[in-house]
């Protein structure tokens, strides 16, 4: 993991980068299991979760960045929580807007988006000490590395589970969906594999840089 | 330190307003069309409804009359008859309050179907009320006869422990999911009692031939 800058960082891609692959809010840091395990029994609810919890967490990023010289430190966790929860009751309002059958599959999950210790996170660790910009695009990066972890979760539960993708069939029609897959064991198992392949790709990559490292020193 | 809290506050319940107010006609609009396609869910074989006031005095009147009441769904066959009545009810589960719709079928005076239009239960426990097919048997022909006077249920309905249902009227609660499934049986009960005396009343009104209206 990259170290947390305590002095202002200035915009590089490296700002984006990070949230989705070497500080993955999920893969990487572990945080918010709670959303990534419960709704990513399909793509959509992935998706629905995935964005909502992007927009909560740009958003409040934002106004914890711009809030930042005035908000006193002895306070700064119970401002950070109305502002997040401010954000997340607008979303509440605007997924029931758009659709009452999503904001019933998600359930209690819209609401315990409050809660998600990434969004929180980034609000204690990086954008009440950055600069709006880089706060932007680094939220922006640590939203779509959620929003990522999510859909690869909930597509591999869908396919497996309901022999179906975004609710359309890709398996021919004698296919026996895996129900087990849907279930919550079936997110703790596709979890597994994929924190499984991401520690396999981190520790081969580790290998190599050190590999590298005594060649080189061998060659001296 | 005070003027920072307050602040913050104010924004937030300015956002917080803003938004309810520009989604509340959007969300009223998405919940008429729920529960309307749930009126035909919780009444078997209904195709056609009608929209119908309890006033507080306990009498029914059509939707279209302007009173202010709770809302009830006449529902009619192909044929016109009268197939049920869908009725709301609410009350406090472990969360929040939880919404209900429920079918009346005056023909064997029971309730004949349920469904949970919006709970926020916890998943995987309180939820089952709305999932588990064993527990949804209890109101596929749960009691619901009036007493001589008819001014209420003969029995109220109860919920029972799981396993220990005797009588009709009781309802085999979910084991781990208690407080939800009291809080349905309570939903019920305390909605038959106003809804299930006025139906029968006006009987006679409902059970005219529906052909023009309610589609």
């Amino acid at each position: 993991m990259a170290e947390l800058p305590n002095r202002q960082e200035t915009l590089s891609l490296d700002t984006f980068m990070r949230g989705l692959w070497e500080e993955n809010p999920v893969f990487v840091m572990l945080l918010g299991m709670c959303p990534v395990l419960a709704v990513t029994n399909t793509t959509i609810n992935a998706l629905a979760m995935g964005l909502a919890t992007t927009f909560v967490l740009v958003c409040s990023s934002l106004l914890v960045s711009l809030l930042r010289d005035w908000i006193p430190k002895q306070v700064r966790i119970a401002s950070y929580i109305v502002i997040i929860a401010t954000f997340v009751t607008m979303v509440d309002y605007g997924i029931q807007a758009i659709s009452l059958e999503l904001y019933a599959a998600l359930g209690a999950f819209i609401q315990l988006i409050v809660a998600n210790c990434v969004i929180l996170g980034r609000a204690e660790a990086y954008a009440s000490k950055q600069r709006l910009h880089t706060t932007l695009v680094n939220s922006l990066g640590m939203g779509a590395g959620f929003t990522l972890a999510l859909l690869s979760l909930g597509t591999v539960r869908e396919v497996l589970g309901s022999g179906t993708l975004l609710g359309i069939p890709v398996f021919p029609a004698d296919f026996q969906p895996w129900v087990v897959m849907i279930l919550p064991p079936g997110g703790f198992f596709v979890l597994g594999a994929w924190l499984l392949l991401f520690n396999w790709l981190r520790l081969r990559k580790e290998h190599k840089a050190r590999a590298q490292l005594e060649v080189s020193a061998h060659a001296s | 330190m005070l003027r920072t809290l307050g602040g913050i506050a104010m924004l937030s319940g300015l956002l917080v307003v803003l938004v309810y107010r520009l989604t509340l006609p959007i969300i009223a609009e998405n919940q008429r069309v729920l529960t309307e396609k749930a009126v035909f869910q919780v009444v078997q074989g209904a195709v056609m409804k009608h929209d119908l006031v309890l006033t507080d005095q306990g009498n029914l009147v059509g939707a279209d009359l302007g009173a202010q009441g709770i809302r009830l769904y006449a529902a009619y066959d192909a044929a016109g008859q009268l197939a049920g009545v869908a009725f709301p009810g609410a009350a406090r589960g472990y969360q929040d309050v939880i919404q209900f719709l429920f079918g009346y079928d005056p023909d064997c005076e029971c309730i004949v179907g349920s469904k949970v239009l919006k709970s926020t239960e916890t998943p995987g426990l309180g939820d089952k009320i709305s999932t588990d097919a064993e527990y949804l048997k209890n109101f596929e022909a749960l009691d619901a006869r009036l007493n001589p006077e008819g001014t209420g249920l003969a029995n109220a309905i109860v919920p029972v422990k799981q396993g220990t249902k005797t009588q009709p009227w009781e309802i085999d609660a979910i084991s781990g999911a208690t407080i939800s499934s009291n809080a349905m049986a309570r939903a019920v009960n305390e909605a038959a009692q106003q809804v299930v005396p006025a139906v029968r009343r006006a009987l006679a009104d409902l059970a005219a031939p529906q052909q023009e209206e309610g589609r």
